[in-house]
C-alpha cells in the first residue's frame, strides 16, 4: 500500500464561454514529487491554479487532498489543506521585518505573538530545508530572491505540505536558482510535493521528478523521467510541433545606431546608471545581463526618454537625445519594448486597434487636424494583427484580455511598424511561451540582419547567449564587463552579475 | 449550497443597458417601503411621481429645465473622470462661471445674441478657471485632486456669498442677491407659458459634441488612455500632463455652462439658492451614465423626473419630499452594485457538477 497521493485533481473542466480552458484534466502529486507543470501560454496552467485555490469553479471534476474530497473556496482554505503557493508577485509586508511577515495572517485567538515559537519554527525550516533568513531583517532591505525564500518559508511556516511554485526562477540569477533548486530536493527527500510552474526546459530537466505537458486545456502528455528526456522533445509535446532554435547569420556592422557616453541617471527601479558607456552598432545585438536592479530600468527608460540624464551624452542614428521624451526618442528611430508590458507598454483597458496607434496618434492616417479616422486605425490594426498573427477576437477587443504572448506581439507589431532603426526591448520573453519566445527572437534576428541594431536587456542568460553578438553585464548601476558573445559563459557571466571582482576594476 | 462571485471574461452591450434599468427599477423598489411607512400607497404614489414629471407638455418641460444643469454637471465630470482627473468641483465651477458670466450679462447696451454668447465665453472660462486650480496643484505638486477641488467648492461659495452680501449686492433688493443681467441677455423662452429656455438647447447640443471629443477626437483618445494608464499613455508619447489640464479645463467649462444657463434661464442673477447642489449631482449622474456622454442625458432625466416628481407626491399623498433625495442615493448605490455584475457573474456552489464538499 502506498500513500495517498498529496494532491489529486480528477477530470477539471472550466470552461469560459465558448473555450474549454481546462479539459478534463488529471493531475496527481505524491509525497516526494517535485511536478514540473508545462505547457505554453493559455494552455490551461494558470487557469488549473485557479481551480485548486478557489479563484474559479470548476465545471466538472474532483479535488481530493491525501485522499479525501475537499472543496477549495480560496487560498486559506487551500493552505488549511497544506497547499502554498509563491507568486510571481510576492504578498510581502514591505516595512515589516522577516518575522513580522510570517507572524501576520496568522489564525489564532490569541493577543499577543508568540515570537520565540515563531524563530524555533523558523530555525526547523533552516535545519529542513536549508532555507534561511535573518528574522530581524526588514523586508524592503531584501534581494529580490531572498523575499521570494520568504515566501516559501512563509508556506512552510503555515504548514504547507504542498508548494506551488510560479516560474519561481524568473527573478534568479544562476547562482541563486541553485539554492533554489537544493531547497526543492531537499524538501521533496522529506516528503513534501512541489509543483514546478516554469518555461525553462532545462531547469525542469534538472530538478523536476516528473512532468505534466499541457496543451489547448488538456493533459498532452507526461514524462516520468525529464532529466533524460531532451529539450526538443518536450517542446515538441508542448507546442505539438517542431522548434527550431534562432538561426545567427554572419551581417556586416554598420555605424553606431545608439550611442550612451559616461551617462548618469538618478535610480529608478534599483540603481540608477553611474558613468555607463556602451555603442550599439546596425547590424549587432548587444545583449545586457544582470540581476534586476542593477540598472537595467535606468537603462531602458533613460533611452526611451522616460527618464532624464544627470550627465553625461546618448545619440541616436548619430543624432543627441536632447530631451527626455518618448516622443522624442521615437522620432529619432527607436522601437521600444518596455519591461512591463501591461503597464508600461499598453493600455490594457483600451482595444488592441487603439493600442496599435498609441505612439502614433497625431499621425496621418491615424488622425488628421485632430480627428482621429477610427476606418484607418482599424485597417491598420486589422493588417498588423494579420502580419503579426495576433491570436484576438478583432481589433476592438479589449487588450487586457489578451494573454503575454499576444501582448507582446501587439507591442511588437506598433513598435516595429515604421522600420525603427534602433530598438531597445527590456525582458522581451519574460513570461512568454516557447512558441511567442521564438516569435519574438526572430523578429530581433531580422531586424538586426538588416542592419538595424537592438539593445537588449535580458535577465535570461540563455536568450542573451542565443541572441546577443555582445552581452554587457551590469552591477550597481555601472557597466562591469562586457565580451563577445563567443568569449561568453554562463560562469563568467554570472560571477559578474554577483558583483565578483573583475580586470576592470571593483563593481 | 452557497453563492460566489466569478470574473467575467467579457460583458455583452445589452447588459449594460439592462444592469443601468435593473438599478433603477431596485433603487425603486427599495424606496417603497419609505412610502408605505408614511402611509401612502406605494404604486399610487410613484404612479403620481411619473405623472407629475412626464404627464403633459408643462410638466415634461419642467423636467427638462431641472435636468439642463445636472445634464452639463454631469458631462463635466464624465470628462474629468475619464482622464482619472477627480474633480468632485463641479459645484465650485457651476458657481465661478455663474458669477462672471453673470457679471458679463450685467454690461448695459450688449446686443442680446452677443451678450449671451458672451455670458457663456465668460461662464466657461470661469469655470474652467476653478476647475485648473486643483489640476494645476495635482500637475504640478502632487496634491491630492479629490480633497482640493472638493474643498475649492467652499472657497468659491462663500468668495461667492461676501460678494453678493457686499460690494456686487443689488441696491434695489433687500435680499443677498447680485444685479440682474440685461433684459437683453435674458436666455429666450422657447415655448410659451413654461420656461423652457435657450440653455435646454445647449445642453442637449452639449451631449453629442462631448460624445465626439472623446470619440472622435485625438484629445478625447488621449484623455481616455490618460485615464487607463498614464504612465503607457506617457510612454506611448502622449503629453500626460498637458492633457489632465486640458480636461480639466473643459471639466470645468461645461461646470461653468451649468451656472450661466441657471442665470441666463432661470435666475437672472446670482443668489445664494443658485445651484441646490447641481454639481456634486453631476457626480452621481455621471457614475450612473458610467462616464458616457450619451448615458448621461438618461441619469439627468431620471434624477430631475424624481425631483419634480417628489414635490407632486409630496402635495398629493403627505410622503415628505425628501424621498427624493432618498430615490436618488438609492440609485447610485444600487447602480454601483450593478457594476460589480459587468465584470463578475454569480455562480451557484456545490452544484451537481461541481467539486464535492467535505
Amino acid at each position: 500500500m502506498t500513500a495517498p497521493p498529496l494532491l489529486d485533481m480528477r477530470g477539471i473542466t472550466k470552461v469560459f464561454g465558448e473555450a474549454k480552458a481546462n479539459d478534463g484534466i488529471d493531475l496527481v502529486v505524491r509525497p516526494g514529487d517535485v511536478l514540473g507543470l508545462l505547457g505554453e501560454n493559455g494552455a490551461g496552467k494558470t487557469t488549473l491554479m485557479n481551480v485548486l485555490f478557489g479563484t474559479y469553479h470548476a465545471d466538472a471534476g474532483e479535488i481530493f487532498i491525501a485522499g479525501k474530497p475537499v472543496r477549495i473556496r480560496n487560498s486559506a482554505d487551500a493552505l488549511s489543506h497544506g497547499i502554498g503557493m509563491v507568486h510571481q508577485h510576492f504578498h510581502l509586508a514591505p516595512r515589516l521585518s522577516v518575522l513580522e511577515n510570517l507572524l501576520i495572517g496568522q489564525k489564532g485567538r490569541r493577543l499577543v505573538l508568540d515570537r520565540g515559537r515563531a524563530l524555533e519554527r523558523l530555525d526547523d525550516i533552516r535545519r529542513d530545508f536549508g532555507l534561511w533568513l535573518e528574522p530581524h531583517r526588514m523586508v524592503s532591505s531584501l534581494s529580490v530572491g531572498e523575499q521570494q525564500r520568504l515566501e516559501i518559508v512563509k508556506a512552510l511556516y503555515r504548514g504547507a505540505r504542498l508548494l506551488i511554485l510560479d516560474e519561481p526562477t524568473a527573478v534568479l540569477t544562476p547562482a541563486e536558482a541553485e539554492g533554489l533548486f537544493a531547497a526543492m530536493r531537499a524538501m521533496s527527500e522529506q516528503g513534501f510535493g512541489i509543483v514546478f510552474i516554469s518555461h525553462k526546459l532545462a531547469e525542469v530537466r534538472a530538478v523536476a521528478t516528473r512532468c505534466v505537458v499541457l496543451r489547448h486545456g488538456q493533459v498532452a502528455g507526461s514524462i516520468e523521467r525529464p532529466g533524460e528526456a531532451t529539450n526538443a522533445e518536450i517542446a515538441r509535446m508542448m507546442c505539438g510541433r517542431d522548434i527550431t532554435p534562432p538561426e545567427r547569420r554572419a551581417v556586416a556592422l554598420h555605424g553606431p545606431v545608439l550611442e550612451l557616453s559616461r551617462v548618469s541617471t538618478r535610480p529608478r527601479g534599483g540603481a540608477g546608471l553611474d558613468d555607463v558607456s556602451l555603442t550599439v552598432r546596425g547590424g549587432e545585438i548587444l545583449g545586457i545581463a544582470g540581476v534586476s536592479g542593477n540598472g537595467q530600468r535606468a537603462l531602458a527608460d533613460l533611452v526611451s526618454g522616460m527618464l532624464a540624464a544627470t550627465g553625461g551624452e546618448i545619440r541616436l542614428a548619430g543624432e543627441p537625445l536632447r530631451r527626455a521624451a518618448p516622443a522624442e526618442a521615437q522620432r529619432l528611430g527607436l522601437g521600444r519594448i518596455p519591461e512591463d508590458r501591461m503597464k508600461t507598454g499598453l493600455v490594457t483597458g483600451m482595444s488592441v486597434a487603439d493600442n496599435m496607434i498609441l505612439s502614433r496618434l497625431a499621425d496621418a492616417p491615424f488622425s488628421r487636424r485632430g480627428w482621429i479616422s477610427p476606418k484607418a486605425i482599424r485597417a491598420f490594426a486589422s493588417e498588423r494583427i494579420e502580419a503579426f498573427d495576433i491570436r484576438c477576437p478583432g481589433p476592438e477587443a479589449r487588450a487586457g484580455m489578451l494573454s503575454g504572448g499576444n501582448l507582446q506581439k501587439i507591442l511588437l507589431a506598433r513598435e516595429l511598424a515604421h522600420d525603427p532603426i534602433a530598438l531597445v526591448a527590456a525582458q522581451p520573453t519574460r513570461g512568454l511561451d516557447i512558441g511567442a519566445t521564438q516569435f519574438v527572437h526572430d523578429r530581433f534576428l531580422e531586424m538586426r540582419d538588416r542592419g538595424r541594431g537592438i539593445l537588449l536587456i535580458s535577465e535570461d542568460l540563455e536568450e542573451l547567449m542565443a541572441l546577443s553578438d555582445r552581452i554587457a553585464v551590469m552591477y550597481g548601476g555601472r557597466i562591469v564587463g562586457e565580451m563577445p558573445t563567443t568569449e561568453a559563459t554562463i560562469e563568467r557571466v554570472g560571477l559578474l552579475m554577483a558583483g565578483a571582482e573583475t580586470g576592470r576594476g571593483r563593481a | 449550497m452557497g453563492f460566489r462571485l466569478e470574473p467575467r471574461i467579457s460583458t455583452p452591450a445589452w447588459l449594460n443597458v439592462a444592469l443601468s434599468l435593473a438599478a433603477v427599477l431596485a433603487a425603486l423598489v427599495l424606496c417603497a417601503g419609505l412610502i408605505a411607512l408614511a402611509g401612502a400607497n406605494v404604486i399610487g404614489a410613484y404612479a403620481i411621481m411619473f405623472e407629475s414629471a412626464f404627464g403633459d407638455v408643462y410638466a415634461l418641460t419642467e423636467t427638462l429645465v431641472k435636468a439642463t444643469p445636472l445634464v452639463l454637471t454631469g458631462l463635466a465630470v464624465a470628462v474629468a473622470f475619464r482622464a482619472k482627473f477627480w474633480n468632485i468641483g463641479a459645484e465650485g465651477q457651476l458657481l465661478a462661471g455663474a458669477v462672471v458670466g453673470c457679471w458679463v450679462g450685467g454690461f448695459p447696451h450688449v446686443p442680446g445674441p452677443i451678450a449671451i454668447a458672451l455670458m457663456l465665453i465668460a461662464g466657461a472660462a470661469g469655470g474652467a478657471l476653478a476647475a485648473l486650480v486643483p489640476a494645476l496643484l495635482r500637475v504640478r505638486l502632487k496634491v491630492d485632486d479629490v480633497v482640493s477641488s472638493l474643498l475649492i467648492n467652499s472657497i468659491v461659495y462663500y468668495a461667492m456669498m461676501a460678494l453678493i452680501e457686499g460690494p456686487w449686492k443689488d441696491r434695489m433688493s433687500g435680499y443677498p442677491n447680485s444685479p440682474p443681467i440685461q433684459d437683453a441677455a435674458n436666455f429666450p423662452i422657447l415655448m410659451e407659458g413654461t420656461r423652457l429656455h435657450l440653455g435646454v438647447v445647449f445642453a442637449a447640443l452639449a451631449v453629442p459634441l462631448v460624445w465626439l471629443l472623446m470619440r472622435r477626437t485625438t484629445l478625447g483618445f488621449a484623455i481616455n488612455a490618460v485615464g487607463e494608464n498614464a504612465e503607457a499613455s506617457a510612454y506611448g508619447g502622449i503629453r500626460v500632463d498637458r492633457v489632465l489640464l486640458t480636461a480639466a479645463a473643459i471639466s470645468g467649462g461645461l461646470a461653468g455652462l451649468a451656472g450661466i444657463c441657471e442665470v441666463g434661464g432661470i435666475h437672472f442673477q446670482v443668489m445664494g439658492e443658485i445651484s441646490t447642489g447641481y454639481g456634486y449631482t453631476g457626480i452621481v449622474i455621471a457614475m450612473l451614465a458610467r462616464l458616457n456622454p450619451l448615458g448621461v442625458i438618461p441619469a439627468a432625466v431620471f434624477f430631475a423626473a424624481v425631483m419634480t416628481g417628489a414635490e407632486a407626491m409630496s402635495r398629493a399623498t403627505g410622503v415628505p419630499v425628501f424621498l427624493a433625495q432618498v430615490i436618488q442615493g438609492t440609485a447610485l448605490i444600487t447602480m454601483l452594485v450593478a457594476l460589480l455584475f459587468t465584470a463578475y457573474r454569480i455562480r451557484r456552489t456545490g452544484g451537481p457538477a461541481g467539486v464535492r464538499a467535505t
